[in-house]
């Protein structure tokens, strides 16, 4: 390894985490049996919710469209089982708050029928514009996590003039493996759809970053993309937070995103390795994104591992399949890092799942909070530069402005301070709270502007009306007065007439 | 008929220019300050202040002749908001803030009357005579003088439910002490 090679893949920021991943990762993928009913969130993706196009009764069959997308930026939803619709109503989202959203609930007639699929035959000759136009149609999304509609992107790579398209097989959150999986065992399909993601925005090349924690899916992918000279494979360091867009990009091309600007702008563009294979799926076999690796994980599970399970399964039933140990302490949806906190298990997992995580009551402890010693450990670990103990003593006595006067809007909510954090100091919570604080307040703000122009729009309105009145009446006004001086003229003449006529 | 007309346009434009210089003349020079209330008050013109509106309201705020906690519709946000640009201190726990609140008909008891459509400063209520009214939502500024003049208590405030995407993480625990 050269200098330059060393001075690049050896950044100065994050943590290690302990990674956790094994055994579960070691564990051959398993298919989850067909649940007996399935709960299709409409709101999986960054965007508009999808709109519902099917009535309860109506029978459906596995990938059949079942919610339309909604605007610019939105996902259809499809059917991940055959069955009879028998609800649409509402389930409680994968969202720290529980609080309720838009689900079609589906009994599976147990067969799984398919619904008939058209592959497009020769893609790499069909226009670009297709890909896209099939890739937003079977409603795929990143699978990342992030879960920003797929097609979008690739339009916006291709009016950019993206040259470079960067695979994302990080996955450096602890105790997942979904990603690693699916390079273990479909890195063909993840290094063609690849290829058909570099020919829908007309990239020339592909670089797959790969933490060093996974040789297995090095090698696997290695082999995959060997026929495939312009994609190449690069191990990186193991280092959290690597699978974060900004971090990938920075290490394998040197670019620096700038916090104002979109990575495309920069010549490249992310996509997530599990993205890649259901682009390939949409393309190669006409299948909309139904199904998903998932992996379930934590001291509380008997068999930890990655399951193969249809979209919209309770987290319960998968529970039920791999057995619990004892009763979780802690559920999270995503990784220990970032992950989502959920407050029961009867939630549907969605297209961004990539991980359930049952801890135990050892794992889940969190040590008491204590006061900021001041030690610059969460400066040293945190990736976007920021001074995160700053931050959040401003927030701790509600100075919001104080705190984005240290761009907390750069802040990318990975944890690296909270984890390094010797007080334990739950810094991302009060970042969260801040940045919702500040989006709230903002939309206050323009809630205020629109109530001045109403009130302005109904002032003008009433003195428009009233005007309005008074022209009428002076209208009528004169008209009748205009009548009344031609009935007094129509009445003269007549009386001219008869004085003429006597005279 | 060309006459009146004509009379009632020169009456106009002549009434027009009056008031055009009167307002050059008489203008007041607007206080920044006052200016920078009116920015934090809800804007609806309620009047449930005890002020024409929010203006009036701004104005007496900064000649310190009204409370902080006079405008009942901006809640606990608006008063912590005059009470850091006034320097006053103010103790929140005595402010009743029932949340954002906006107003709602029951149908089934609507008689269609119109007075509240009449009331409403922003328009948020749609209806026509014998018709039943509703509110739009967004349009809704949640001052409440809709329901005093309903006569048959068709007219209710709710509370503002929670959604996915207005629910905001709390303040850690850890930073109450
Ligand atoms: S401040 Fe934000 S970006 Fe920096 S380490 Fe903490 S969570 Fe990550
Ligand atoms: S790591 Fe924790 S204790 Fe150290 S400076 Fe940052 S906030 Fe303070
Ligand atoms: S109560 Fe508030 S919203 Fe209503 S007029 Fe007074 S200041 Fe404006
Ligand atoms: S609907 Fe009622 S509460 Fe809402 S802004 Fe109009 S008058 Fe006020």
């Amino acid at each position: 390894m050269g200098f330059l090679d060393r001075f690049l893949k050896t950044p100065n920021w994050g943590v290690h985490p302990e990674d956790h991943k094994r055994p579960a990762a070691d564990v051959p993928l398993r298919l989850f049996p067909s649940p007996e009913r399935i709960f299709m969130p409409l709101h999986q993706h960054v965007g508009g919710a999808a709109r519902p196009i099917v009535m309860v009764g109506q029978k459906v069959l596995k990938g059949q469209l079942i919610a339309q997308a909604q605007g610019n930026i939105s996902a259809p939803i499809h059917a991940s089982v055959s069955g009879t619709i028998s609800a649409v109503g509402e389930v409680t989202a994968p969202h720290p708050s529980g609080l309720p959203f838009k689900a079609i609930t589906i009994d599976s007639d147990g067969e799984n029928r398919w619904i008939d699929s058209e592959p497009l035959a020769d893609p790499f000759s069909a226009a670009p514009e297709e890909i896209t136009k099939r890739t937003a149609a079977a409603g795929v999304v990143g699978l990342g996590g992030a879960t920003f509609p797929a097609a979008p992107k690739f339009a916006l790579g291709k009016r950019l003039k993206v040259t470079t398209l960067i695979v994302n097989g990080g996955e450096c959150e602890p105790y997942l493996s979904s990603d690693d999986r699916i390079m273990r065992d479909y890195p063909e399909m993840v290094i063609d759809g690849a290829r058909l993601v570099m020919h829908a925005i007309g990239a020339t090349q592909a670089l797959v970053g790969i933490e060093n924690n996974k040789p297995e899916a090095i090698a696997a992918m290695r082999q995959a993309a060997a026929a495939f000279p312009e994609i190449k494979i690069c191990p990186l360091p193991a280092l959290y937070p690597m699978g974060s867009d900004r971090q990938l990009i920075k290490v394998l091309t040197g670019i620096e995103v700038p916090s104002d600007a979109r990575a495309a702008e920069t010549g490249v563009l992310v996509h997530n390795v599990s993205t890649c294979a259901a682009v390939h799926k949409a393309i190669r076999l006409g299948q909309p994104l139904v199904e998903r690796i998932i992996t379930i994980n934590g001291g509380a599970i008997a068999a930890p591992g990655n399951l193969y399970a249809p979209l919209g399964t309770m987290i319960s039933d998968l529970f039920a399949f791999v057995g619990l140990k004892e009763a979780p302490s802690r559920l999270i949806l995503g990784g220990p890092m970032m992950g989502t906190p959920l407050l029961h298990d009867r939630i549907p997992i969605v297209k961004g799942a990539s991980g359930i995580l049952a801890f135990n009551a050892a794992e889940a402890f969190v040590p008491e909070a204590g006061p900021c010693i001041r030690c610059g450990n969460c400066t040293k670990a945190c990736p976007m530069g920021l001074l995160p103990l700053e931050m959040a003593a401003r927030i701790r006595v509600g100075d919001l402005e104080g705190a984005e006067k240290f761009e907390l809007q750069d802040c990318i909510s990975c944890g690296c301070c909270a984890y390094v954090c010797p007080s334990h100091i739950p810094l991302v919570q009060y970042f969260s709270h801040a940045k919702g604080e500040l989006t709230a307040a903002e939309r206050s703000k323009l809630r205020t502007e629109a109530t001045k122009r109403l009130v302005e729009a109904k002032t003008a309105r009433i003195e428009r009306e009233e005007r309005e009145k008074l022209e009428a009446a002076a209208r009528r006004k004169a008209e009748r007065d205009a009548a009344k001086a031609a009935a007094a003229k129509a009445a003269t003449p007549v009386a001219e007439q008869t004085q003429g006529a006597s005279a | 008929m060309l006459m009146s007309v004509g009379s009632l346009a020169a009456m106009g434009l002549a009434l027009g220019s009056v008031l055009g210089v009167a307002s050059r003349y008489l203008s007041v020079e607007a206080d920044p300050i006052e200016a920078e209330l009116l920015a934090m008050l809800p804007g609806s013109q309620c009047g449930q202040c005890g002020y024409v509106g929010c203006g009036q309201a701004a104005a007496a705020l900064a000649k310190g002749e009204a409370p902080v906690t006079l405008c009942p519709p901006g809640g606990k946000a608006t008063v912590e908001a005059l009470a850091a640009k006034l320097g006053v201190k103010v103790d929140l726990s005595q402010v009743v803030d029932s949340g954002p609140q906006i107003a709602e008909v029951t149908e089934e008891i609507c008689v269609g009357c119109c007075r509240c459509i009449k009331v409403c400063p922003t328009d948020a209520i749609i209806g026509a005579a014998k018709q039943i009214h509703n509110v739009i939502r967004e349009a809704c500024t949640g001052c409440s003088s809709c329901i005093d003049v309903c006569p048959t208590e068709a007219l209710a405030m709710m509370p503002i439910p929670v959604t996915l995407q207005h629910w905001t993480w709390p303040k850690p625990a850890s930073a109450q002490h």
